[in-house]
Order: C-alpha cells, then sequence, then structure tokens
C-alpha cells in the first residue's frame, strides 16, 4: 500500500478514536442522562384525543401541547432516565370509541400511564375503565365526572374548581353586580345540551345569590339556525344583564344577532364556547366588543405566569404547521401543564405505581405554566380560576391584535383583573 | 310578553329563514321526489359549497354568493358524474334503492373526512358587507345576512320552477318523473334526462352552501344537521313538488320563529314536526304531492 494510503488510513483512525472518546466524555457529561435514555425502554403514555368531531379543534391544540411537553422532556433525558413516547388514537368526540381505545391502550399497546381526552363525555366513558385497572387518569378537560366515583387517581386540568356548575357562570354575575347602580334583572339562555343545561342551572342559581331577578329563561336546540327572535324576545323582557351560555355556532350566531338587532342592556355575555378559539375571534372581530365572556387565559400582567410566554411562542410556531388553533390560550397550557404536573409527580413518586403518584398530587401545589395547581379531593381544581373578559377596542378582523395587552380585559376574578368593565353594553362597539 | 310587534317580527324572520331552507331543499325535491334516488349526501354537498365559498372569500375577498354562482357548473358537471356512477354501479342492476343509499352514505363520510383532512374541524365565517347591517320597516327589523339568502333563494326557485314547467327538457325531466317507462318505449333517453336532472339536483347545493355561509359558521361535519330537515320539508311539500318545496319551507320557517317567541326555541323542533305529522295524516302526499 503507498505510503500516503497509510497515513491518511493511520489518521483517520486515529480521528475517529479521538472522537470516539469525545462523544463518550460529552455522554458522561451535559449529555449523559439523553445517551441513557436513548438506550432504555421508552415510558407509554396513552390517550383518546378528539381530532375530529365537534370537539376536534379543542383536541388538536391540546395534543399539540402534549407532543411539545413529550419533546421538551426527552430532550431533558426523559422520565426515571427513559424516554417518553404517546400512543394516541382519534376518539372523535365520540364516548362510544372509549372503551374500544383504552381496552387497546391497556391490553395490546401496554402503555405505562394513561391521559383522559379533551370533553366531559369521553372522559366520563374512560374513568371507569381506568379504575377497574386502578390506573391512574389526568384528564385533559371534563366538568364534574368523577363526582359520582370520586376515584382517588382522577385528576383533570379545567380551571372550573369542584364546584364546576356554579363556577362557570360565577365571574360573569360577580361583575354583573360590580354596575351602578347594581342591575336587578337578567335574561338567562343556553342551548339545549349538556354542558349547557349544567351551566345554566348555575347561572340560575348565582341569580339567586347575587339577588338579580330571572325575566327570561330558556333554551334552544342544538340546531337552531336563527337567533334574531331569540335576542328580539330577551329585548322585549328588557333585562339588565343577559347570560348566554352556548355551543361555538351558536355564539357566534347569538351574538351577529345582538350586533343586527342592536341589542341594548347593560351587560352581555356569559360562557360563550367558541370565543376562546382563534377562529371565531378573528372572524367576528368588532362584533366581540364589550362581549363579557370566560377565557382560560388572556396576556396581561396578572397572567404573566412562569413559562408561559416561552411555551406561547413555541406553540404558536408549531400551530401553522399542525393546523392547530394559532393563539393556543384556551386549552393548550392546561394540557401542558398536565403534563408538567404529571413529570414532577412521576419523579418524586420514583416510579409509575399509580397510587404513589395520585398520592404524590394531592398532597402538592405544583408551579406549571398556568401559574400554581392543587387539586381538590375530586380531582378538580382545589380553587376555580375562570377568567372572565370583556373584550374591548377590537378593531378589523387581525388575529394579532389578540395577542395584545388590553383586548380582552380581564374583570374578574378580581385577584386578576386588568382593566375595568365597561357598561352599558353597545352591540356596535 | 308578547307584542304584536314580536309576532310580525318572528313571522318575517320566520319566512325569511324558510326561504333559506327552500334553497338546502330544492336539490332533494328534484333528486328523491322526481328521480327517486335517496340522496342522502346533499347536504354534504352544501357544505363543500360553502366551504368554497370561504376559501375564495378568506384568500381572494370575493363575495360567498358570487363564488358559488361561479362554482355551479362544476357542481353540475360533478352531478353528472356521480349520476354515470350510481347509475352503472346500481340502477342499471335494479339495486338502485337500498344499495343506492348505502352509496351515498359511503359518499357523504367521503366528503366529510376530505374537508376534515383540508379544512380541520374548526368553525369557518365569511366576511361580507351584508353580515351584520339591517334594514327596517317601521317596527320590522330584516338582517341583509338573512335577507340577501331569501332573495338568491327565491330566484333560485322559480328559475328552476320555470325550467321544469316551461321549457322542453325541464317537462321531458317532469314525465320522467311520472312515468319513465312510458317515455322509453317512445325512445326517449331517459338516463340522460335523469343524468342533466341529478346535475342541477347537485348545482343547487352549491348556491344553497353559500348561502349557508353567510347565515352561520360551517365545520365539515354540519351537514348531518339538516338531514332531517330537508327531507321533512321534501315530504311536506309533495314528493317532487317545487311549489310544495317551498310552501313547506316557509311553514318550517315560520312555524320554528313562531314557537321560538312564543313559546321558546326548544319547543320549535317539535311543533315543526308535529305540524309535519298533522299535514300528512290529513294529506299524506304532502301539501302539493299528487
Amino acid at each position: 500500500m503507498p505510503r500516503h494510503l497509510i497515513n491518511q488510513s493511520c489518521l483517520t483512525r486515529r480521528h475517529f478514536n479521538r472522537a470516539l472518546v469525545g462523544v463518550g466524555a460529552l455522554a458522561a457529561y451535559g449529555s449523559l442522562p439523553f445517551a441513557s435514555a436513548l438506550g432504555a425502554e421508552p415510558i407509554k403514555i396513552g390517550f383518546g384525543m378528539a381530532q375530529s368531531g365537534p370537539l376536534g379543534g379543542n383536541g388538536k391544540a391540546a395534543l399539540l401541547a402534549i407532543e411539545m411537553w413529550r419533546d421538551d422532556v426527552n430532550r431533558q433525558g426523559g422520565m426515571l432516565g427513559r424516554p417518553v413516547e404517546l400512543v394516541y388514537y382519534d376518539d372523535q368526540t365520540n364516548p362510544a370509541l372509549i372503551p374500544g381505545i383504552y381496552s387497546k391502550l391497556f391490553d395490546v399497546d401496554k402503555v405505562d400511564l394513561v391521559l383522559g381526552g379533551y370533553g366531559t363525555a369521553v372522559q366520563a366513558a374512560a374513568l371507569p375503565i381506568v379504575m377497574q385497572r386502578k390506573q391512574l387518569l389526568i384528564g385533559t378537560g371534563a366538568v364534574a365526572v368523577n363526582d359520582k366515583y370520586n376515584y382517588d387517581k382522577y385528576f383533570q386540568m379545567l380551571p372550573n374548581g369542584s364546584t364546576a356548575r356554579t363556577s362557570t357562570s360565577e365571574g360573569f354575575f360577580q361583575a354583573a353586580v360590580t354596575m351602578q347602580p347594581k342591575p336587578e334583572t337578567v335574561a338567562i339562555v343556553g342551548a339545549v345540551t349538556e354542558f349547557s343545561h349544567n351551566v345554566i342551572l348555575g347561572a340560575r342559581e348565582n341569580a339567586e345569590k347575587y339577588s338579580l331577578k330571572v325575566v327570561f329563561d330558556r333554551g334552544y336546540p342544538p340546531n337552531q339556525v336563527e337567533f334574531g327572535s331569540i335576542i328580539r324576545s330577551i329585548q322585549a323582557a328588557n333585562p339588565d344583564v343577559v347570560f348566554v351560555a352556548s355551543y361555538p355556532p351558536d355564539s357566534a350566531g347569538v351574538i351577529r344577532a345582538a350586533y343586527e338587532q342592536k341589542l341594548q342592556t347593560r351587560m352581555f355575555g356569559g360562557a360563550m364556547i367558541g370565543l376562546q378559539y382563534s377562529e371565531l375571534k378573528q372572524q367576528l372581530g368588532p362584533m366581540l366588543n364589550n362581549v363579557l365572556c370566560y377565557e382560560f387565559y388572556v396576556p396581561a400582567p396578572t397572567t404573566n405566569f412562569p413559562g408561559i410566554e416561552e411555551f406561547l411562542h413555541t406553540y404558536q410556531e408549531r400551530a401553522k404547521k399542525a393546523g392547530a388553533d394559532l393563539l393556543g390560550f384556551y386549552l393548550p397550557p392546561y394540557a401542558y401543564a398536565g403534563m408538567q404536573i404529571l413529570e414532577k409527580a412521576v419523579a418524586m413518586a420514583k416510579g409509575l405505581d399509580a397510587t404513589a403518584i395520585a398520592k404524590y398530587i394531592h398532597a402538592n401545589t405544583f408551579n406549571t405554566v398556568v401559574g400554581e395547581v392543587a387539586f381538590a379531593p375530586n380531582g378538580d381544581w382545589a380553587k376555580p380560576r375562570l377568567l372572565y373578559v370583556q373584550y374591548q377596542g377590537i378593531v378589523g378582523n387581525d388575529l394579532e391584535q389578540f395577542k395584545q395587552i388590553g383586548k380582552q380585559v380581564i374583570v374578574e376574578p378580581q385577584e386578576f383583573a386588568y382593566g375595568k368593565l365597561r357598561y352599558p353594553f353597545s352591540a356596535s362597539g | 310578553m308578547v307584542t304584536f310587534n314580536l309576532l310580525v317580527n318572528a313571522v318575517v324572520t320566520g319566512i325569511l329563514l324558510g326561504g333559506f331552507y327552500a334553497a338546502v331543499t330544492i336539490g332533494i325535491t328534484i333528486a328523491f321526489g322526481m328521480l327517486d334516488i335517496v340522496n342522502i349526501a346533499h347536504p354534504v354537498f352544501i357544505i363543500m359549497g360553502s366551504f368554497i365559498a370561504y376559501i375564495v372569500n378568506r384568500n381572494f375577498g370575493l363575495d360567498p354568493l358570487l363564488t358559488v354562482i361561479l362554482a355551479t357548473p362544476l357542481f353540475f358537471l360533478l352531478g353528472i358524474v356521480i349520476f354515470r356512477f350510481y347509475y352503472a354501479a346500481f340502477e342499471k342492476s335494479g339495486k338502485g334503492s337500498l344499495r343506492g343509499l348505502a352509496f351515498f352514505f359511503g359518499i357523504l363520510f367521503v366528503i366529510e373526512v376530505t374537508l376534515l383532512l383540508a379544512f380541520g374541524v374548526d368553525y369557518r365565517l365569511v366576511q361580507t358587507s351584508y353580515i351584520g347591517p339591517n334594514i327596517g320597516f317601521k317596527h320590522i327589523d330584516l338582517p341583509l345576512r338573512m335577507v340577501i339568502p331569501f332573495v338568491g333563494s327565491m330566484t333560485m326557485v322559480t328559475g328552476l320552477y320555470v325550467f321544469f314547467s316551461h321549457t322542453f327538457i325541464g317537462r321531458a325531466i317532469m314525465a320522467v318523473a311520472q312515468d319513465e317507462f312510458a317515455l322509453s318505449l317512445m325512445a326517449v333517453d331517459t338516463i340522460a334526462l335523469r343524468q342533466l336532472a341529478f346535475g342541477v339536483a347537485i348545482a343547487t347545493a352549491a348556491i344553497a352552501g353559500g348561502f349557508l355561509i353567510v347565515i352561520q359558521p360551517v365545520d365539515p361535519s354540519l351537514g348531518r344537521e339538516y338531514i332531517g330537515r330537508v327531507f321533512a320539508i321534501c315530504v311536506l311539500g309533495g314528493l317532487g313538488s317545487i311549489t310544495g318545496t317551498v310552501i313547506a319551507a316557509l311553514i318550517l320557517g315560520t312555524v320554528e320563529t313562531i314557537t321560538s317567541t312564543l313559546f321558546g326555541p326548544s319547543w320549535a323542533p317539535a311543533v315543526s314536526f308535529a305540524a309535519l305529522l298533522l299535514t300528512l295524516a290529513i294529506r299524506p302526499s304532502g301539501i302539493m304531492g299528487r
């Protein structure tokens, strides 16, 4: 062999050896957890999540947040030194599919931990199966699922609190009674569905609690097309305050009809699902002005929780490609926070034993991207924290404006309030 | 308290709503009433029309109704293609009814899932100058968002009525609806006529889709909400009768809004369908059925 080639060969081998030593040193130093996690058996976390059906939009956004957590935790060496792998299926927002999905997760996919998807109905279907297996269930979002079971290994991330029926509308009524002079009458209207029905029951209780007389109280079917006649009937009752519990298409219909009919009242809004989504915010634009609605997160100095800005920045970048909600204010931070809680609890329990993890979660308060979270015995948040915000100064249909402080003004709870309630309500903005 | 003013507004709004229902149903009247094709997928074609209006409105700012009018020829051709397949696969072999129903169920799911994959599950709306403003006459307030679809719907339905009752081809299609066998004995290509009529039925879905997205937000699965309503109107009006469809749609729309005003919106579907049952008990062939 020619000498220059021998030399080349020796050099190459030497370089290779040096590189090998270098990689070893790196692994031993900063990258050691990563290197060991890569070699270990992954921890499988399984769940059903709506990627289609009525709650598919929320499910997509929540899934993206959970995937972000997986990427973050794997970058830091995984959980218990093992990489994390997600196993998930589209539950189509259909509770009938849940038994099949969770049986497969346990029996075929052999997952180590399970999560609950988004929606009361799907989590209600998943909980008995998880209870049968004596496993832990951290749900992305549901209301009062565990009230009948009181299963000690169930937790869910929506900040409605353990009195969800009344807490969902309480902020609205608290804001109403701050008006001067104090309002005396309220109109309550909502879809005839499980969620809205529960919210309306709570709204009636709150109306009584805050001494407001209910002068209009009606439901409408889920496939309602025309809302003008409802708004006209409300106007005829001349209430001081109008509380609406609606689903996304109805929320748009009610707001458009109020705008068209130039509804005259002092305060208008409620538990209107859909207004939290980027698409409806953008499309309704200035029609949202002065509407009071609940949100889980809006940008404000009072909600600047550690890590939330970084989370949203990364989420918003990835959401464009993933086709998920572009703002990500509603569910994603809470889905991510749920995973942070799971990560911490697994680390502190030093294993995957469901009882030990649940015990740790019950006993502690967690610092997450949505602030401090502690759980009540039934697995809901110990303290409800729905933000009631009023849309103010919305101009045109630019989505970016919703990222600005002051466009969605928090008026309740007082602990997070940042701005003043504007009244009387004016449908013209 | 229900005032005269409220009641008048409820009637007027009901008429506007009924006009929209007529546009949504007229395709079913042609396909199911005249051609005996149980096109259960018709509402999903309407949703397709809505999404086309949405894409063009979002990207180019074009008016949704103008967009769907321009899309009508494409829907017409799509209808012809679907009919050719349906005819070759089912009708020709005499297996049209039940298997045909399964075929249209399949189309419904395929289109719905395609829309889901393409656009996701978010609700979509459009921006036009006539969403928001009202026109008023004394105590009557008419949202332009409802008035424009009503006018458009009545124009479309009148056009179809003239086509089916005053043109040679239209009358030939009506003749096929009455007695296809008799026409085939006279060497008339009844398949071509049926194909043409089915194309027209699907073309109306494009326009109805434009009306729909002007009136309410749309998502890929919204079509299912309309299946029961459109077949009810079609049956109430009398199978195959365009005039009957319009009358039935106006009745259903008005009953819905009056019930909503007097007793609450949750009673509206029950009262509407009670009206349907009552009408069919008195007149089993529908209002204008023969």
